[in-house]
């Protein structure tokens, strides 16, 4: 603006210029003017002119740059700009004057030299008349043919120079001419000027694209308008306008708005700093029990556990860790470590070193806090004592057998199966040796030793009192011997029994048994009857009335797995049509007309009057062993391979009445006691149990189960323990065989 | 008839709990907001008992939070103050990147805040339910004020956590509530930040731990007729304000300071000059309650006598032991206690008083030493406070091997593994006094049993050669009749035999939930037994390497 509104002033200044409208005309003919004197200087300055600033008006004037194009506005401004800046730099001015002076001067001079280059502005035409030669703007050439080049301002003509310089003139001067470097050829007065000494310099400086004027300081200070410094007067002295002294409606908007905002409590006021000190008051001034506002879920975190010993920074010394453990430890995952640190030791307070754990540790009580699923868990806090199921004392359940008396040694293999006498004086034994042998139970000695030719799979005294027979199973035969050890009347009955006359005509049939007698060495040993079987026989079992005789042949796919013989008729059948699984073993009823059947997984009660089935006991067993009937008839225990013992009561119901798993491991044979309320059963893991089972005649009342005796003795050999049980029928004494070849009476 | 089918999942326990996500949308919160809000009203997930029928089904694995403390969390003023602030966030923001500086600083003013005062009083509706929860409190903002200010919270947490803490020890030791003390390996680290810890979790729960810990501070200090915020005593303040005006600038901070050196008492509301002997009421009671009362009333006085257990001792700490831990300690139990005038404001005399009867030393050897005070290393306190008497000072002066450190908070109970110091020490309260020759004595005796010991074994495994050479002979059947001995009967141990019989079989007939806990219950018993046999030899055999050592040494 500043520069500008200079400019302007200057232009004003010059002579000769009239119109202000043609003030860029000018320019560009200055511009031209100067172009031909500077070479290529005018780009430079134009350059400068248009980085510079504002204020650089002296340059303005040599390069001419003045916007005035677009500076029409200024123009009508001018007067009033110029009171105001004159005003502020009147010295700046004046020397500005002096500079403007000097330019003219230089112009002057230049105008001489328009002769030379009319023809470039031929089509230019000119207000500025040259006063020297009044012919105006046309080609010089015009006149070559007169003597005279132009006009003065008189009128009169201007003649050429009389003799015109042809070119060893020119040549001449060039050589003989001191000043010829510095002479200029005027066309418009066909005359030659010598540049004096100034002007010469003047263009060498030009040239060098320096300012005219020597004494001009490019380099002034630069006085700043506007500054940090607060002036006492304005910067322009303009009066205020007539808008600034009516309010101004957009602002009466804006705080109306704030004023709506405020009334409205959407701006507040700044807030008070609330000082500290009365932060805190007694919060739990009204207690009032009556909130308890956790509700019944609420489950408050438990508490860190306080330190241990082992915590201490100078444990004792058991505390600390051993290379075993600390490598245990190291080994560990952090997780499933017992202490979450490794307990160290240090002489003194100063040697402890910092925890680097301690943000850690209450960084993950945090999440513990505010992360962790919580869930009540009852704490069963019950002494263990008190869980002891309270039952009767051993002691007063008496009688029981409770100590290994005698040992019945003489087998060589495995004693599978035996069985006493019914007057308790005999007790038989059949073992994989191939022998039967008969032992007296008070003396432990082998009475005799028969040779069966196999081995013995189950024996089986009768139980009629009124006969001596025995029942072994050998093979696929069932042998009925006469061990005769006995009264003679008993024996003398018993040989009648068996020599009942012969049924007339058996079947020849192959899946029946062939009954014939024994013959030769066999009679003399005491074997009276052969059974023969399709199949191996596995188990016999008399009824209570000694006359039938049962016998097990297990097979999966056959109906044929259990026959019942009459001795006296000597006759078999096979009671069962159809297979209902493996057959374990068999059992009369020992009062009424039963049979028991166990199979695999349960155990089948046939009515054999009715002949039909009248009960089917669930073992909850994978596989039974053995059964056994209370001499009662209303209970049975029913051993398992997988250890277990269950007690069926069967006015209760099919399902085990109990489960007792005493045994570690199968259970190879269970046996009631006749009379005493006592039940044993044999494992393979060599051992007898004992129990009390107190069977009450009051139907209402259960069965009072109550082990009494663990029994041991029998060596484990090839993994077999106890193999058979048995009672003696009138004292509370336990016969047991077992693997290890022997046989043991517990007393 | 039928009726509709049941949905299921619409009914029981299903209903009850929502997930972490479903109560994040019901609650229209983001999560690092849900978070502060279960932090700050206590809401924790639960574990269904049937986490398959919560889950809809399915198995994986996801928090649960019970319905009902989600529609408890609904009405919470708070949230709508979380609201704000996200709005303010987003306003500040918005102004910084338009850089209205006048809009910032207008915003900054009125910066939503939010008290907490209403949470702690529904979180703890008695003064008693906060005094519960007060340890992780007074942790966490004992951790907090040990804090660089380097920017991982705020200066302002820290300094109110540490101001908090003072006032805190300032009480305790205006009440002298200390009973148990211990120095573990748990020291304190400072200027160290590990970086895998969310400190926006920890900051939101001290956040809310301080409110609560002003509280109780403030009803602490009035139930005791302090003033609150804690004032010097004007006396002392006096002295130390003589003292050291000149060297702090900042009255504040220097207060602060002067308060947490614990070398002085606190100003009170109502200056009382006695303390009235607290006597328990006496009530006529018969029976039982008398002796109930009896063992109350003799604790009473155990409890008096601890607390004097300083009285009149002059401690002087040295500047390598930690001050502030066993100035508190020793001011908590009514002893005198000062330091080196440039280790802490708030010293009280100097290391010349010729009154100081105990000068704690934490180095191998001191080169100036008066001979009217003990040397003692810093544990010698801790283990008083401890035992709740003045252990013999002999243990632990200086360049002595330190007895173990014990934990107080460990009570034995009976089959647990004690301590043969913890024994001593209890012998020494109980007003008996081992000698050193005792110990040898009982060494001696062990030896001699252990000889014994094993001539049995040695007698009996010539027993059992012959036996098996009698076996020998039998398998060559060499039929030979030895008398027999009359075997002994122990009547005693007969019963005990029987009993254990007995025993076995009653647990054969256990149920079996019955015999799983009960196999359970003896499963801990006996590695409880184990551990505690295991102390035991560890320990024995550390003693007999010493003893050996020791033996070595004098040849």
């Amino acid at each position: 603006m500043e520069g500008n509104r200079e400019n302007v002033q200057i232009i004003e200044k010059r002579p000769g210029m009239k119109k202000k409208e043609k003030t860029d005309k000018k320019r560009s003919l200055e511009d031209e003017q100067e172009d031909q004197l500077i070479d290529f200087n005018k780009k430079p300055v134009n350059k400068d002119e248009d980085d510079e600033d504002l204020s650089d008006s002296e340059d303005s004037i040599y390069s001419g740059l003045e916007d005035s194009g677009s500076d029409s506005e200024e123009d009508e401004e001018e007067g009033s700009d110029d009171d105001g800046g004159d005003v502020d730099d009147n010295a700046e001015d004046q020397s500005l004057e002096a500079e403007v002076k000097k330019i003219e001067e230089e112009e002057e001079e230049s105008e001489e030299k328009e002769v030379k280059r009319e023809d470039e502005y031929q089509h230019d035409s000119s207000d500025e008349e040259d006063i020297r030669n009044t012919v105006g703007n046309i080609p010089m050439e015009w006149y070559k043919d007169f003597p005279h080049i132009g006009y003065d301002l008189d009128g009169k003509k201007i003649y050429k120079p009389i003799r015109n310089k042809d070119e060893l003139d020119e040549f001449l001067d060039k050589m003989e001419n001191p000043d010829y470097w510095r002479t200029v050829h005027d066309k418009m007065t066909a005359s030659d000027i010598v540049l004096s000494d100034e002007q010469v310099d003047l263009v060498n400086r030009l040239q060098r694209g320096q300012f005219g004027d020597v004494n001009f300081n490019e380099y002034e200070p630069t006085v700043e308008f506007f500054s940090k410094d607060v002036m006492i007067h304005p910067v322009t002295n303009r009066p205020a306008h007539k808008r600034s002294f009516i309010p101004s409606l957009t602002e009466k908007e804006k705080v109306s708005k704030l004023v709506h905002a405020i009334k409205m409590g959407w701006i507040k006021p700044r807030r008070v700093e609330d000082d500290s000190k009365g932060r805190y008051y007694d919060l739990w001034a009204s207690e009032d029990s009556s909130i308890s506002a956790k509700h019944k879920m609420h489950l408050p975190a438990p508490k860190i556990p306080l330190p241990g010993h082992e915590e201490s920074y100078n444990p004792p010394p058991e505390y600390l860790f051993t290379e075993e453990e600390q490598s245990l430890w190291d080994q560990q995952d952090p997780i499933d470590r017992k202490l979450t640190f490794i307990p160290k030791k240090f002489d003194s307070l100063r040697q402890v070193p910092a925890f680097s754990r301690f943000i850690h540790e209450r960084f993950e009580r945090c999440l513990d806090l505010y992360l962790c699923p919580r869930q009540r868990k009852m704490r069963v806090n019950v002494n263990a004592e008190d869980l002891i199921p309270k039952l009767p004392k051993p002691k007063d359940l008496q009688p029981f057998p409770t100590t290994q008396s005698l040992v019945y040694r003489g087998h060589s293999g495995l004693v599978r199966s035996i069985s006493v006498s019914p007057s308790g004086q005999w007790l038989a034994s059949g073992s994989d040796d191939g022998s039967v042998r008969l032992w007296e139970v008070c003396t432990s000695r082998c009475m005799k030793t028969i040779q069966v030719g196999g081995s013995v799979k189950s024996i089986a005294w009768n139980p009629n009192s009124s006969v001596c027979l025995l029942a072994v199973a050998v093979n696929s035969e069932v042998l009925i011997l006469s061990p005769a050890l006995a009264d003679r009347q008993v024996v003398s009955s018993s040989e009648r029994l068996l020599a009942a006359p012969q049924e007339e005509g058996p079947s020849e049939e192959s899946d029946t048994a062939v009954w014939s007698e024994a013959e030769g060495e066999e009679l003399n040993q005491g074997i009276r009857l052969k059974i023969q079987h399709p199949k191996p026989v596995h188990q016999v079992t008399w009824h209570a009335k000694g006359n039938y005789l049962a016998s097990v042949m297990p097979d999966h796919s056959s109906h044929l797995q259990v026959f019942v013989h009459q001795v006296s008729r000597r006759r078999s059948q096979n009671p069962f049509r159809k297979s209902k699984g493996l057959v374990q073993c068999v059992s009369f009823h020992p009062i009424r007309p039963y049979f028991f059947v166990a199979t695999q997984r349960s155990v089948r009660i046939y009515n054999l009057v009715k002949q039909e089935m009248t009960k089917k006991l669930q073992a909850n067993s994978k596989w039974i062993s053995s059964i056994a009937i209370h001499s009662g008839g209303d209970h049975v225990i029913c051993g398992s391979y997988d250890c277990r013992l269950s007690w069926f009561d069967l006015d209760l119901s099919t399902k085990p009445y109990k489960m007792l798993r005493h045994h570690k491991k199968a259970v190879r044979s269970v046996a009631y006691h006749k009379g005493y309320p006592l039940f044993a059963s044999a494992s393979d893991d060599g051992s007898v149990i004992v129990c009390h089972g107190t069977v009450y005649n009051d139907l209402l009342q259960n069965p009072l189960i109550v082990p009494v005796k663990v029994l041991r003795g029998h060596a484990i050999t090839h993994n077999l323990g106890v193999l058979d049980v048995t009672f003696h029928p009138t004292q509370p004494w336990v016969f047991s065989s077992g693997a290890d070849a022997t046989i043991r009476l517990f007393t | 008839m039928g009726g509709l089918p049941k949905k299921k999942f619409e009914r029981g326990s299903a209903t009850n709990y929502i997930t972490r996500n479903r109560a994040r949308k019901k609650l229209m919160l983001s999560l690092p907001d849900f978070r502060r809000l279960c932090i700050l009203k206590g809401i924790y997930p639960h574990e269904p008992k049937h986490k398959k029928k919560v889950n809809k089904g399915s198995t994986a694995p996801r928090t649960f939070y019970l319905l009902k403390d989600i529609r408890f969390l609904l009405h919470e003023p708070i949230v709508s103050k979380f609201r704000e602030y996200k709005i303010f966030v987003r306003k500040l923001k918005r102004a910084y990147g338009k850089t209205e500086w006048s809009d910032v600083e207008r915003l900054k003013d009125n910066k939503p805040t939010y008290k907490l005062d209403h949470i702690v009083k529904e979180r703890y509706p008695t003064f008693i339910d906060a005094l519960r929860d007060i340890d992780d409190a007074l942790c966490m903002c004992f951790l907090f004020s040990t804090f660089a200010r380097t920017g991982k919270c705020h200066v302002q947490t820290i300094q109110l956590c540490r101001r908090l803490t003072v006032e805190w020890m300032n009480y305790v030791v205006a009440s002298r509530a200390l009973r148990k003390v211990s120095s573990f390996v748990t020291w304190i680290q400072y200027d160290f930040h590990p970086t895998d810890v969310d400190y926006r979790v920890m900051a939101t729960f001290t956040e809310l731990y301080t409110t609560l810990l002003g509280f109780v501070n403030f009803r602490l200090y009035h139930s005791l007729n302090l003033v609150y915020p804690p004032k010097l005593d004007s006396k002392a303040e006096s002295e130390l304000k003589e003292e050291h005006e000149d060297d702090y600038a900042m009255n504040s901070e220097s207060y602060l300071e002067k308060l947490s050196a614990l070398s002085s008492s606190l100003a009170r509301v109502v200056s009382t000059d006695e303390e009235e002997e607290a006597k328990l009421d006496e009530f006529p009671a018969e029976g039982e309650d008398m002796e109930q009362m009896e063992a109350i009333e003799k604790e009473q006085k155990q409890l008096e006598t601890q607390k004097k257990l300083f009285e009149g001792l002059k401690f002087f700490l040295n500047r390598e032991v930690p001050r502030e831990s066993l100035a508190f300690t020793i001011r908590c139990f009514g002893g005198r206690v000062s330091w080196d005038k440039s280790v802490c404001i708030g010293s009280t005399y100097d290391m010349t008083d010729e009154t100081i009867t105990h000068q704690i030393v934490d180095r191998p050897n001191v080169d100036k030493q008066y001979i009217n005070r003990d040397y003692i290393q810093p544990q010698w306190v801790y283990d008083c406070v401890n035992a709740k008497i003045l252990l013999p000072v002999e243990d632990y002066f200086l360049g002595v091997t330190l007895p173990p450190h014990l934990s107080p908070f460990v009570e034995e109970k009976e089959g647990d593994y004690v301590p043969p110091e913890k024994l001593k020490i209890m012998a020494l309260q109980r007003g008996e006094k081992p000698g050193a020759d005792e110990e040898d004595e009982e060494d001696e005796d062990e030896e001699e049993e252990e000889d014994n010991d094993d001539d049995e074994e040695e007698a009996e495994e010539e027993n059992l050669k012959q036996m098996e050479e009698q076996r020998s002979q039998g398998k060559s059947l060499q039929v030979k009749v030895t008398p027999g001995k009359v075997k002994a009967d122990n009547p005693a141990r007969l019963k005990e035999e029987e009993m254990a019989e007995e025993k076995r079989l009653a647990i054969m007939m256990m149920k079996k939930k019955e015999k799983y806990l009960y196999d359970k219950i003896m499963f801990g018993k006996k590695r409880k037994i184990r551990e505690a046999n295991k102390l035991a030899a560890k320990r024995k055999a550390h003693d007999d390497a010493e003893k050996g050592k020791k033996k070595k040494a004098r040849k």
